[in-house]
């Protein structure tokens, strides 16, 4: 029988990640889906080939602008594993504290999104406009609001103003009831339940066998973070713990982002208590022959950076592998047998770059003819929002 | 299992066949294996001791196609790395895809960047490069 497909995709060139999906469908039901990405390939891996160690660290910052830590914070690891040094303590502190304020607003941003994909704008808007002030923070402390340049190899480029840990401290601490009301939010939300859970689930099994990691592995049950299992920066020396949640569904990746926002909270408080004082940066010369490995625990899951050095200025060898790279593929297994009003929800779970989605359109295979674009399946999810809604109501 | 049982095992199956070992650290550990026996070591590695495939790097060197293998021993924080070295200019290499379906991307990137033929793959269409790459024309290949 000739399925309909439905093109998700591919990309808009100012978005990061673009990626394309062609659903199969069959009525509502999605029966088959491939997945193209690739259409903003910048082969950093090669360009970082032609820059000095430290000129690196710029470069992997802009692969992604969302969590434009999360590659220098990898990175930075890998050339401190090739070398082998300690890194100083403060340094440590720091990176922590900017680790995890990235998460915060990472999330937050999902958060948004993913209330606007089910009809829920008001989310969006709250979501977004609690992030603002954790933008401010980071405008205050590195100067930046994205792409802080604050890594670099053997330590960070700026140090902190103990006279900003007050408000930084006070405005972490007002974000908590922020937190508490989207918590309440999505639990107790009769709707948001019924449009997210058991919705694309992810078995224990898919996780590893797909390899699949961050947020969406924990989400399922798995309860792997490498901030807790190859502990770097200061994650070793704070108290907090691995948010994991059973259900697999888009509900339980709804929750388990929510509650690790406290732990980022909780951590970046006790970063600011306990940072000691003293010198910020190795000052690292030369980079010897040989091979390293960095990971970050980036708000999407685990970034792997591997460094090869023969002794010269720029590595020989650079291989990144970002989180998204392997949850989209695991969207093959999530998004098959759900229905098409689903799929943007569920594509969006693994917290991909969702804006892609904007440019979906369903044409009808045989004719090439144009039935919905984007905007019309983004409707077609909030009216069944709406639909439930009143059911609920009743 | 801790990390030293692992590698004691690992060296017990292998033998002879572990060109080179390097304990490079308490949780970095990088093993030169030849590459008839990698399938069986990975599945030992994915099914027994529950390791996660992290990726694979492949790197052009003058020896050959290296193809770093990164497995992650969660639990203990390990990533253990197993080295093949593939000859030029055809290198071949069994596939992981049968034992680990997140493979399939991964050994789609290093076959389109350095021209690895993992045999029985399902897939090898292009992943990033675009659809009319020129045929042959490998990206991170030193003698293009």
């Amino acid at each position: 029988m000739a399925h309909k497909i439905i093109p998700i995709g591919p990309y808009h060139p100012l978005q990061e990640e673009p990626e394309f999906f062609r659903l199969h469908v069959d009525g509502e039901r999605v029966v088959d889906i491939d997945i193209q990405i690739g259409y903003n390939h910048r082969m950093i891996e090669k360009i970082s080939e032609s820059k000095s160690y430290d000129q690196v660290t710029f470069v992997v910052e802009r692969i992604c602008g969302i969590c434009s830590t999360s590659h220098p914070f990898a990175y930075t690891n890998a050339i401190d594993d090739l070398l082998g040094v300690q890194v100083p303590e403060r340094a440590l502190y720091i990176r922590t504290i900017i680790g995890e304020l990235e998460r915060l607003h990472s999330h937050l941003l999902w958060l948004g999104l993913a209330g606007h994909f089910l009809g829920y704008n008001t989310v969006w808007m709250w979501a977004w406009k609690c992030r603002e002030p954790i933008l401010d923070i980071f405008e205050r402390v590195t100067g930046n609001r994205q792409h802080y340049a604050m890594f670099k190899p053997g330590g960070v480029r700026r140090d902190m103003d103990e006279e900003d840990f007050p408000w930084i401290r006070k405005t972490l601490k007002d974000l908590i009831p922020t937190l508490d009301m989207f918590k309440g939010a999505v639990m107790d939300d009769p709707v948001i339940r019924a449009r997210t859970e058991g919705v694309g689930v992810l078995t224990k099994e898919d996780v590893r066998n797909y390899c699949v990691v961050g947020p969406t592995a924990r989400a399922s049950g798995v309860a792997i973070d490498v901030r807790k299992d190859d502990p770097y920066a200061a994650y070793d020396k704070v108290e907090w713990k691995v948010i994991t949640y059973e259900g697999g569904d888009v509900f339980s990746k709804l929750v388990v982002r929510i509650l690790e926002m406290y732990e980022s909270v909780n951590i970046i408080l006790q970063c600011l208590d306990k940072m000691p004082k003293g010198p910020i940066d190795l000052n690292i010369k030369d980079i010897p022959p040989g091979e390293g490995i960095g990971r970050h625990e980036a708000p999407r899951g685990e970034v792997f950076h591997y460094i090869m050095s023969d002794g010269g200025n720029s590595p020989i060898r650079h291989k990144i592998r970002a989180p998204s790279y392997m949850n989209i593929f695991s969207n093959k297994k999530a998004v098959i047998g759900e229905t098409i009003s689903d799929a943007t929800i569920i594509l969006a779970a693994v917290d991909p770059c969702y804006c892609c989605t904007e440019r979906m359109a369903v044409v009808d295979y045989k004719s090439g003819k144009r039935i919905m674009d984007g905007e019309d399946l983004i409707r077609l999810s909030q009216e069944k929002t709406a639909r439930l809604k009143e059911q609920f109501c009743k | 299992m801790k990390k030293e049982e692992i590698i004691q095992d690992i060296k017990h199956r292998l033998g002879n066949d572990i060109i080179d070992f390097n304990d490079r650290s308490e949780r970095r550990v990088y093993i030169t294996i030849r590459k008839t026996v990698l399938l069986d070591l990975a599945k030992h590695l994915f099914s027994v001791i529950q390791a996660r495939l992290c990726t694979l790097t492949g790197v052009d060197t003058r020896q050959g196609i290296e193809i770093l293998y990164h497995f992650s021993i969660d639990e203990l924080g390990l990533i253990i790395s197993l080295r093949v070295i593939l000859d030029k200019p055809n290198p071949e290499i069994d596939t992981l895809t049968s034992l680990i379906k997140g493979a399939e991307w991964i050994e789609r990137e290093v076959h389109e960047f350095l021209g690895v033929n993992f045999k029985g793959h399902p897939d090898l269409r292009h992943l990033l490069l675009k659809d009319d790459w020129p045929e042959g024309d490998y990206p991170l290949r030193r003698d293009r």
